[in-house]
């Protein structure tokens, strides 16, 4: 019959309607001012530099200014300038840090690949989204200053994750940590050690990790 | 005899006729409503008859090819979440199968089947959306808009729980999928897909029937299966057409072979039946997911031999290409043994399937245009690259 | 017929409230005081009206939508009174005024500035007419149904000055849509009013509003849509009135989609506003008449509720038209523009010229009574359902929804 098809369409949109009052399936708007956003540990927008300690966020970088973020950034928006002098990583190693790391957040597409890549994970996606600048060049152009963040943030925006690494780094430490002790007590054993910290510096930055497979971002280990 | 008669064949006159007076010549785009981002048709009008299409367009030409043959593998990935930046769990999918064909590196079965649910639930949000916006073509008020977006706001959400963005997802990598879901995410995929069909019903109820819908569609922007086949037509409009041909059967694409779904294929190629491919696609992909979910294995997600970094392929070409929602997307891939691609090439669907478009226009009126080209499905981020 | 209830205090309010202030002026003055007042009265009632029904139409238009619509707009100071948005229509009327006027270069200078005008002036003429309440009625006109669609008929005149002055190719085309769609729906309108002229024997809308008073048993009220021909006049009429002011699934002229704003293309600003305006009392005033002729008027449906001042109701059932129109815009997609004729010209002026004959019968048969009275109601019915099923069918012939294969 004519018309049949238009007053069923009717009775959905009635339904709808009435739906709307009661339904959350069907009313799913959130009023964002009123309501902050909730984001899921994954959500990832601009990346930031991970610090140790938060009082002092540009001596504890844990980056080591090795480029290889620079390098694989699909836009090319990470600028590094190595340091000329070292300084000990968390595990007490000496490392070059970076002296200048700016990040163009105009021209960054937050896809993760630097995250991805990092060996020292000490570069990790933030969960800003409410960022505005007055400036199109100045303002969206973060030098490391603004880019760290304590491990402390870190913990707070990605639990999961930030576990994680902590107790990879943890290990590493420790692990550092008995090999220097392995090593001074091989260094009382022996008679004259020449060079105090040579047995323990690892072959430094130029040499990462291997790259296997990262561990899930939000999800569970495999 | 019908008192809308259904396209009874074009009646195309000349250009130049002193009798009937001029022609009126306009340009739809590229900033026009419903013309699905900066696209240009100039048609030349014969009152509302069109007599003329010209389809124009690299409005948005972002050099995408030229960029990846000068980048890694892997920094080519993220850009191709912007090709068809509804899709872009299929587009990563079809770029790492390229890449995986050319260095010959496995996948392991749950990142197969992972692939698969991202790949299936892609589809949901595209045809959804795509119906969606077919209806605000032909003159809804956004109502049919917004109840698809609505359940695709919640396929989004999944997107951004697992991969940390609703739309630029960067899911896929070469041997394997980024990110594992966790048992959770899984749990909620599952209870979304058995949900979807009440609201394909609903849909169904509210529009499938509706005269004035089958008025405006039916009959209207016909293609013959033929003249499809040979403009290298793929996709839900060649299935339309009437021809089977969906890589998911013919390739077998991943694990797709495991899977029981059925084509559904169209009669008479008109817009209506590409409306209705769409509707069908989606239950059949909700049957899909639904097998994905049960039989889903454990297991590593990653081929523990693949690597993100330092990856150069030996010299070779290769062409990897699956059923994304739009039709046969494939990447043709030449290494000459460097970390960067020697030749990089796109094949997007919504590019060639719309080279017909003035074919399927011809004889129709301005309103039926604009819904022609809803129908097809395009995205101008993959049309111009 | 109680006197007390019908001539109660709220019932003759306004009337009062008129008179008292023309008492406050000299005699020789009193008659244009008395106009002026009334058409004060009209322009400050149904342009409150035209802004809550914009409010009401994004409002509903939202939740039909599983939307909140818009919710934001307070007072001024009171930032914390948020109102439900309710203020939203005089934030948008601030921002019509202040919005800069582009009037393109080549445009005509003199039709562009007119159409606005004449539309809004036109569509405003046809609310003289109406009957609000059983007393409120601005003009008695004995020809009052001619006077209205003469009024409301040149509206569409000042669509196509607008598509034709604004020198925009897509204006053309919408002020050509415009004329198409003004020929073709002025007959079925005209046409389903007239059975009602017809056995009221009157072309005063006060008259007709007064034909459809009384009830049997007290409860079923005797409007002209509760009658077969009556029913079959208003779904003319409503499809009609739908397609007369531009309203979804007709609103070919500015289908946005297509023609990007149709005639308002080249409009910006407060010109913008006064076409949005004028639609909107074109609207009103479509669904005033329609209440008035099919829906019984100021009437009340039943006996008991009454006491209710009959103006109240007319506004309550104008509402509820508007509520209609905004749920139709909801749900349905726009039609084509041959489409469209041929609705009108093979279905609807056929359907309202037999329904025409059917009203005859009705005015006729007026002694029947008993057996034949229930002979009378299935005769009628049977003059209007039959042909709506054989035209519908041949309508649709060819249009079905289609069952499909699948690949092996």
């Amino acid at each position: 019959m004519l018309g049949s098809g238009i007053l069923k369409g009717l009775g959905v949109t009635a339904k709808n309607f009435v739906g709307s009052y009661h339904d959350p399936a069907r009313m799913v708007t959130q009023e964002y001012p009123d309501t902050p956003a909730k984001l899921p540990e994954a959500y990832r927008n601009f990346p930031f530099l991970v610090t140790e300690n938060a009082t002092d966020p540009m001596g504890t970088l844990r980056c080591v200014a090795c480029q290889i973020c620079e390098k694989e950034c699909p836009p090319q928006c990470i600028y590094i300038e190595k340091s000329k002098d070292k300084k000990p990583d968390a595990t007490g190693k000496p490392q070059l840090y970076p002296a200048v790391f700016a990040i163009d957040t105009a021209v960054c597409m937050s896809c993760q690949l630097c995250v991805e890549v990092c060996p020292f994970d000490a570069i990790k996606m933030d969960h800003v989204f409410e960022v505005a600048a007055t400036n199109r060049f100045e303002g969206l152009l973060l030098n490391r200053e603004q880019l760290a963040k304590p491990n402390e943030y870190f913990h707070q925006i990605r639990p999961t994750e930030a576990a994680e690494v902590d107790g990879r780094l943890t290990a590493e430490r420790q692990a550092a940590a008995e090999k220097a002790k392995a090593a001074a007590a091989a260094k009382a054993a022996a008679p004259k050690p020449t060079t105090p910290v040579a047995g323990v510096a690892d072959p430094g930055p130029a040499s990462p990790r291997p790259a296997t497979p990262k561990p899930a971002e939000g999800g569970t280990a495999p | 005899m019908s008192l809308f008669p259904a396209n009874s064949g074009p009646t195309v006159r000349a250009v130049h006729d002193e009798f009937h007076g001029d022609l009126l010549e306009v340009s739809m785009g590229p900033q026009h409503p419903s013309t699905h981002g900066v696209f240009r048709m100039v048609v030349t009008l014969d009152g509302e008859q069109i007599v003329k299409l010209k389809p124009v367009f690299g409005y948005l030409h972002r050099n995408h090819e030229k960029i990846a043959e000068n980048t890694s593998y892997l920094s080519s990935m993220p850009y191709t979440d912007r090709l068809d930046y509804l899709c872009s769990m299929t587009t990563n999918w079809a770029y790492a199968l390229a890449v995986e064909k050319l260095s010959g590196q496995a996948v392991p079965d749950r990142a197969q089947y992972l692939r698969i649910i991202m790949a299936e639930l892609t589809r949901l949000v595209n045809h959804s959306c795509l119906v969606g916006f077919l209806f605000n073509d032909l003159g809804t008020s956004f109502t049919p808009l917004l109840y698809a977006f609505r359940e695709r706001e919640k396929i989004l959400d999944l997107f951004e729980s697992l991969s940390g963005s609703r739309m630029m997802c960067n899911y896929q990598r070469f041997g394997g999928c980024r990110v594992d879901p966790s048992p959770e995410w899984l749990a909620a995929a599952s209870a979304l897909v058995d949900n979807f069909p009440r609201f394909l019903d609903e849909y169904e109820t509210m529009l499938t029937g509706n005269e004035i819908l089958l008025a405006r569609t039916q009959g209207v922007g016909r293609l013959a299966a033929a003249h499809a086949i040979n403009a290298g037509i793929t996709g839900p409009v060649l299935r339309a057409s009437g021809v089977d041909y969906d890589l998911r059967k013919v390739d077998g694409t991943g694990f797709y072979p495991r899977f029981e779904f059925r084509v559904p294929l169209g009669a008479h190629g008109d817009t209506y039946d590409r409306y209705m491919m769409r509707i069908l696609e989606m239950r059949e992909s909700v049957k899909i997911l639904q097998q994905a979910f049960k039989t889903l294995p454990a297991g590593p997600i990653m081929d523990p031999k693949a690597k993100l970094r330092g990856f150069r392929p030996k010299a070779g070409e290769a062409y990897g290409r699956l059923e994304s929602p739009k039709g046969e997307l494939g990447f043709y891939l030449i290494s000459d043994g460097s970390p960067n691609p020697w030749r990089y090439r796109v094949r997007p669907p919504s590019l060639i399937n719309l080279t017909l478009l003035e074919e399927m226009c011809l004889g129709h009126t301005i309103a039926d245009a604009v819904v022609i080209l809803g129908s097809i499905d395009i995205v101008l981020g993959e049309v111009d690259r | 017929m109680s006197v007390v209830a019908t001539d109660s205090f709220l019932e003759r309010a306004p009337l009062l409230f008129r008179d008292w202030i023309v008492g406050h002026f000299p005699v020789a003055l009193q008659w244009l005081v008395h106009h002026l007042l009334t058409i004060t009265a009209i322009l400050t009632v149904f342009g409150l009206f035209f802004a809550f029904t914009t409010i009401a139409e994004r409002k509903l238009l939202a939740r039909l939508q599983n939307r909140l619509g818009p919710n934001r707009s307070g007072l001024p100071w009171f930032r914390t009174l948020k109102l439900w948005g309710l203020t939203q229509p005089f934030a948008d009327a601030i921002k019509a005024i202040t919005k800069e006027d582009i009037v393109p270069a080549v445009a005509d200078q003199v039709l562009h500035f007119l159409a606005p005008v004449v539309i809004v002036a036109f569509s405003l003429l046809g609310f003289a007419v109406l009957p609000f309440g059983r007393y409120l009625i601005p003009v008695e006109l004995d020809a009052a149904i001619l006077y209205f669609f003469a009024a409301g008929t040149a509206t569409e005149l000042a669509i196509f000055m607008a598509g034709w002055g604004s020198r925009n190719k897509y204006s053309l085309l919408a002020a050509m849509r415009a004329l198409a769609q003004l020929i073709s729906y002025e007959l079925p309108l005209i046409l389903s009013v007239v059975p009602v002229v017809l056995v009221t024997g009157t072309l005063s809308t006060r008259d007709i509003a007064l034909a459809q008073g009384g009830w049997t048993w007290g409860v079923l009220p005797h409007w002209h849509v509760f009658t077969p021909w009556g029913f079959a006049g208003f779904l003319i009429f409503l499809v009609a009135a739908l397609a007369e002011s531009n309203r979804s699934p007709f609103d070919l002229p500015e289908a946005e989609s297509e023609l990007i704003a149709g005639h308002l293309t080249e409009y910006s600003g407060f010109k913008y506003a006064l076409f949005f305006m004028a639609e909107y009392f074109g609207l009103t005033a479509l669904s005033g008449l329609g209440i008035t002729v099919f829906l019984g008027g100021w009437q009340a449906p039943c006996a008991f509720l009454e006491f209710i001042p009959s103006w109240l109701w007319f506004m309550g059932k104008l509402a509820g038209m508007i509520v209609f129109f905004i749920w139709i815009r909801g749900t349905l997609l726009r039609l084509r523009i041959d489409q469209l004729t041929r609705l009108a010209w093979q279905f609807l002026v056929p359907l309202a010229l037999l329904n025409l004959g059917n009203a005859a019968f009705w005015a006729l048969t007026s002694g029947w009574t008993g057996p034949l009275a229930l002979a009378r109601w299935a005769i009628s019915a049977a003059i209007v359902i039959v042909p709506f099923f054989l035209l519908g069918r041949r309508l649709t012939a060819g249009y079905a929804p289609r069952t499909y294969r699948y690949a092996a």
